[in-house]
């Protein structure tokens, strides 16, 4: 952690967005996670993110539980609206605000913790509801605010800061949300933002329960030899199913692509995922193949990563419960409180 | 591209901008953070080691740091730089006691220097203390030269002139020969000195030429010589009506001298535009600030004059073209010509050097411009035992550079006594340490102000203007020198990078404030700094790129804008980001290598 704030002054030539704000205008309070933090990285890449996508900062909804993962929005998006609630209970919350108003943009921010172990059932349950939103899971496979126990994400065999061996199973977050129902699975890497970026875009463009498992280094408990989240680890077992370009606004390819190497997926709100295939049998609009392939790279060793599922056609809680598209705090006492008469209507229709 | 080697001294000097731009490379960042701290006395022996002359300079210095300053480059002004050096100068204690001691035995050499202007003097006070002795011709009846007789005292008390030479003159070792022209420099060498240095400036103001010019002469002065008449006061007042020709801080220097004896409507004219005089931003703006117009574009054509008396000049409007080879002229506008009244007439256009005293077959060879043909680093003539320095040398620059010039020379005269090679110049002295104290604890202030320049406090015209005694400038007071100070990016605390130790975790990349850092994939230098985080567009500044990491890949950090904040290193897990402290003192001769070779 840093005692001074990061300096006002940036780089003369710094970019605006169509808003007119810097990349420095969707920052938080600097950080006070520990130096090197992976998490540190991603807060990075949403400030990125949100910025490239010249999102208004009071558009969004930055949710979070307990943990150093659920410490994190206080790093980025100074500006939005955000909820630090209990601990694995962001699901329920965010599911709760999106209820209550849909027209903003929902960012949960969780960790393994607060998501695979004590908020698991929470997790589950958002997903397979369909909320729209971007559910972003900073997986260090540690409990680091308590000094490096495993946790439920820790690879079955990885070995501990001070040697032991974990004998139980880890938990696939991945291979969860695409059971359950996810529009939009991906996984990254908190050390590769040129691969994180594109994903958190394209997710909150997505319509849908998008879910992201971003595998980030603990550098104080999570980062030697024998662990599996580890930076060394992660860059040699890395394997890219797809870059990914989120385009806004219809651009031309311009760069050269042997035929089958690009394939364009067009979101609901317009938007064009447009990837890059490394993996030449990778189709990530099949859901059954995706989880098969996850697995059997698994097996192999190997980190699958990139834009594993997208359905571009996604439907969400609000659609399954058809409820009113404007936000409650817009109705009128009239509407929210129809009255006597009205309830008794209601409760003769259910006789 | 190749790999920066940090470990070449200019590398990490380049960084310190204000310190390379200083033709006496002091170290700059270093005394404003002592000015910070309230430590004046050290902050003045800091510069007094590098620039001989901070009281004179922290009022008159031509400052090339400022324009340099890293500062100017992330917000709109760079640091006060020079002003700050005032503040050292005017709030030290008594510094006599930490200057070097003059040998009460000599070395047995004998020096002279012909001027006793700032080149002179810094030749003096860097041979004095290795035991030479030093003799300093003057014409004039006390030391400083130019500093003494052409700046006016407005701008610099005699007071401070008075101390900073008598820190050389009067501590021994320097024997002053004042009031003595030396009228040949055959003569000279006949003592038997066993080297000579001229400083002796470029004491011929250029005159003007044309109609009217001598039927008028009783009122038009050349500027430098009129200037040098105000300061030793012989001259204490001129017409009402002053026309003053040219454009650089002579210039400057002369219609604010008038605007205090008497010149009620004072009229500076250039011939070229606005944009274009040579004389420093802050000295126009002075100037126009007293009531002083600047008119531009306009060529003297003719003195006006009646029963010997001059009334006024006539000029031709002129605008700036290109011509065919893209080269600018001056070519009349067509707009009717300009008559300005005028009781005189002050001529600043420009110095020239004169060696008449130099006599043509000692073996010293002049160029075609009547410049001595030097080395321009030893500055050694064409006869061995002769050095020049100062605006003798190369043609009038100024005070900064006179002392460099001294340096430079001192070096060469002491390699030069010892029968050693004078083009085997010594290395300067380099330090760099760590600043580090705690995890997130530095040994300086890495906090960043925000704060814009602050203005230096000006006497009011009405009192300013009564007496040409009256210092204009009142000089920061320390509260607000330690705000000023605290502009300073530190820039001499340098990020060292240790690849070995990366885990390219991104950190430093993240916190980054000014986004000065990337890891990409190693390539040519230009093709690189396209596509760093922010484009490296500043090619004056370096890039530095080390290998050596795990993945292959580079770290290309850009120089240009770098806050010296030393967020890099806080935020750096494994220690691979360092802020080190980089001292450099440039080569002085050292008295200990004198004992040295005495010892052998």
């Amino acid at each position: 952690m840093s005692f001074l704030p990061k300096p006002k002054l940036h780089h003369p030539n710094l970019p605006t967005n169509a808003l007119g704000y810097t990349r420095r205008d969707y920052e938080g309070a600097i950080s006070t996670l520990c130096a090197g933090c992976g998490h540190d990285s991603i807060s990075a890449a949403i400030i990125q993110a949100c910025f490239e996508l010249d999102i208004e900062p009071h558009r969004v909804a930055k949710m979070s539980g307990i943990g150093c993962s659920s410490k994190t929005p206080d790093y980025f998006l100074g500006a939005s609206h955000g909820f630090n609630s209990v601990h694995g209970r962001m699901p329920s919350v965010l599911t709760g605000a999106n209820l209550a108003n849909r027209e903003l943009l929902y960012l949960g921010v969780s960790g393994d913790g607060d998501s695979a172990s004590i908020g698991f059932g929470q997790f589950a349950h958002s997903i397979r509801r369909g909320v729209n939103m971007t559910y972003i899971v900073e997986n260090n496979g540690v409990y680091g605010l308590t000094k490096g126990q495993f946790s439920a994400t820790s690879d079955k065999g990885s070995k501990a800061k001070k040697g032991t061996v974990n004998t139980d199973e880890a938990i696939d977050l991945i291979g969860i949300a695409l059971q359950l129902g996810a529009t939009y699975v991906a996984r990254s890497f908190s050390g590769d933002k040129d691969q994180l970026v594109p994903l958190i875009k394209g997710a909150m463009r997505h319509d849908g329960p998008a879910f992201i498992d971003c595998i980030s280094p603990c550098v104080a408990f999570n980062n030697h030899e024998g662990s599996t989240k580890s930076y060394d680890f992660v860059r040699e077992h890395n394997e890219a199913m797809n870059r990914l370009d989120v385009i806004t606004g219809r651009q031309p390819i311009t760069a050269d692509y042997a035929p089958g190497e690009v394939r364009e997926v067009e979101q609901h709100d317009g938007s064009i995922l447009r990837l890059r295939k490394l993996h030449a049998e990778y189709d990530p609009t099949d859901r059954v193949a995706a989880m098969h392939h996850l697995h059997e790279r698994k097996a192999a060793g190997e980190i699958v990563t990139g834009l594993l599922f997208i359905d571009p056609d996604p439907q969400d809680l609000h659609a399954n419960l058809k409820t009113v598209a404007r936000p409650l705090n817009r109705l009128g006492d009239a509407v929210l409180v129809p009255g006597a008469a009205a309830l008794e209507a209601l409760n003769a229709s259910l006789r | 591209m190749t790999p920066t080697d940090i470990r070449n001294p200019d590398y990490f000097h380049k960084v310190v901008d204000c310190q390379w731009a200083c033709p006496a490379h002091t170290p700059v960042p270093e005394y404003i953070r002592l000015i910070a701290a309230g430590r004046y006395s050290d902050a003045y022996m800091v510069n007094w080691h590098s620039n001989v002359f901070p009281g004179v300079l922290g009022r008159t210095c031509d400052r090339p740091c400022e324009p340099a300053c890293r500062r100017g480059r992330v917000e709109e002004e760079p640091v006060a730089i020079c002003r700050l050096k005032r503040v050292a100068a005017d709030n030290k204690e008594d510094v006599l006691g930490r200057m070097p001691a003059i040998p009460s035995v000599g070395n047995g050499k004998r020096i002279a220097c012909i001027g006793a202007g700032p080149a002179s003097l810094t030749v003096a006070r860097d041979l004095a203390p290795l035991g030479y002795e030093v003799h300093v011709y003057d014409e004039q009846s006390k030391g400083g030269g130019f500093i003494r007789s052409q700046i006016p005292r407005f701008r610099l008390p005699e007071s401070v002139i008075d101390e900073e030479v008598g820190y050389i003159t009067d501590r021994g070792g320097v024997v002053t020969h004042y009031d003595r022209r030396v009228d040949s420099l055959r003569g000279l060498l006949a003592e038997g000195y066993d080297a000579v240095f001229v400083g002796a400036g470029a004491p011929r103001g250029r005159d003007l030429d044309v109609p009217g010019r001598r039927e008028a002469a009783a009122n038009i002065h050349i500027g430098i010589d009129w200037l040098s008449s105000v300061s030793f006061g012989h001259i204490e007042s001129i017409g009402r009506r002053v026309i003053v020709l040219g454009g650089g801080n002579t210039a400057m220097d002369c219609c604010r001298s008038a605007r205090r004896l008497g010149g009620a409507e004072v009229t500076v004219v250039v011939r070229s535009g606005f944009e274009e005089m040579k004389a420093s931003p802050w000295e126009k703006e002075d100037a126009m600030k007293e009531g002083i117009p600047i008119r531009n574009y306009l060529v003297p054509k003719q003195v006006l004059h009646e029963d010997g008396r001059l009334t006024g000049m006539v000029f031709e409007a002129v605008k700036a073209e290109r011509d065919a080879k893209g080269r600018r002229q001056l070519v009349p506008s067509g707009e009717p010509d300009v008559v300005i009244e005028a009781d005189d007439v002050l001529v600043a256009i420009g110095q020239e050097n004169a060696f008449p005293w130099v006599e043509t077959d000692l073996g010293i060879e002049f160029d075609r411009w009547g410049l001595p043909k030097l080395n321009e680093e030893t500055l050694q003539s064409t006869l061995p035992q002769v050095f020049f320095g100062g605006d003798a040398a190369f043609g009038p620059k100024n005070i900064i550079w006179a002392v460099a010039h001294g340096h430079q020379a001192a070096v060469s005269i002491d390699l030069f006594c010892r029968g050693e090679d004078v083009a085997q110049r010594p290395p300067p002295d380099v330090a760099m340490s760590s600043q580090k104290m705690g995890i997130h604890e530095w040994s300086y202030d890495n906090g960043v102000s925000l704060d814009l320049r602050f203005k230096v406090p000006h006497a009011e015209n009405e009192v300013a203007l009564r007496d040409i005694k009256t210092e204009v400038e009142l000089g920061y007071d320390r509260e607000l020198a330690f705000k000023e100070a605290q502009r300073c990016l530190n820039c001499d605390v340098q990020t060292v990078f240790a690849a070995n130790l990366c885990i390219e975790c991104d950190a430093c990349v993240d916190i980054c404030p000014v986004d000065c850092i990337t890891f990409t994939e190693d390539g040519e230098e230009m093709e690189l700094r396209e596509r760093l985080k922010m484009p490296a567009l500043n090619l004056e500044q370096a890039i530095y790129v080390a290998d050596g990491l795990k993945t292959g890949r580079v770290m290309a950090k850009d120089e240009d804008v770098c806050l010296h904040c030393g967020m890099c290193a806080e935020r750096c897990p494994t220690g691979a980001w360092d802020m080190q402290k980089f001292l450099l003192e440039s080569a002085k001769p050292k008295a200990e290598r004198v004992h040295a070779c005495a010892a052998r």
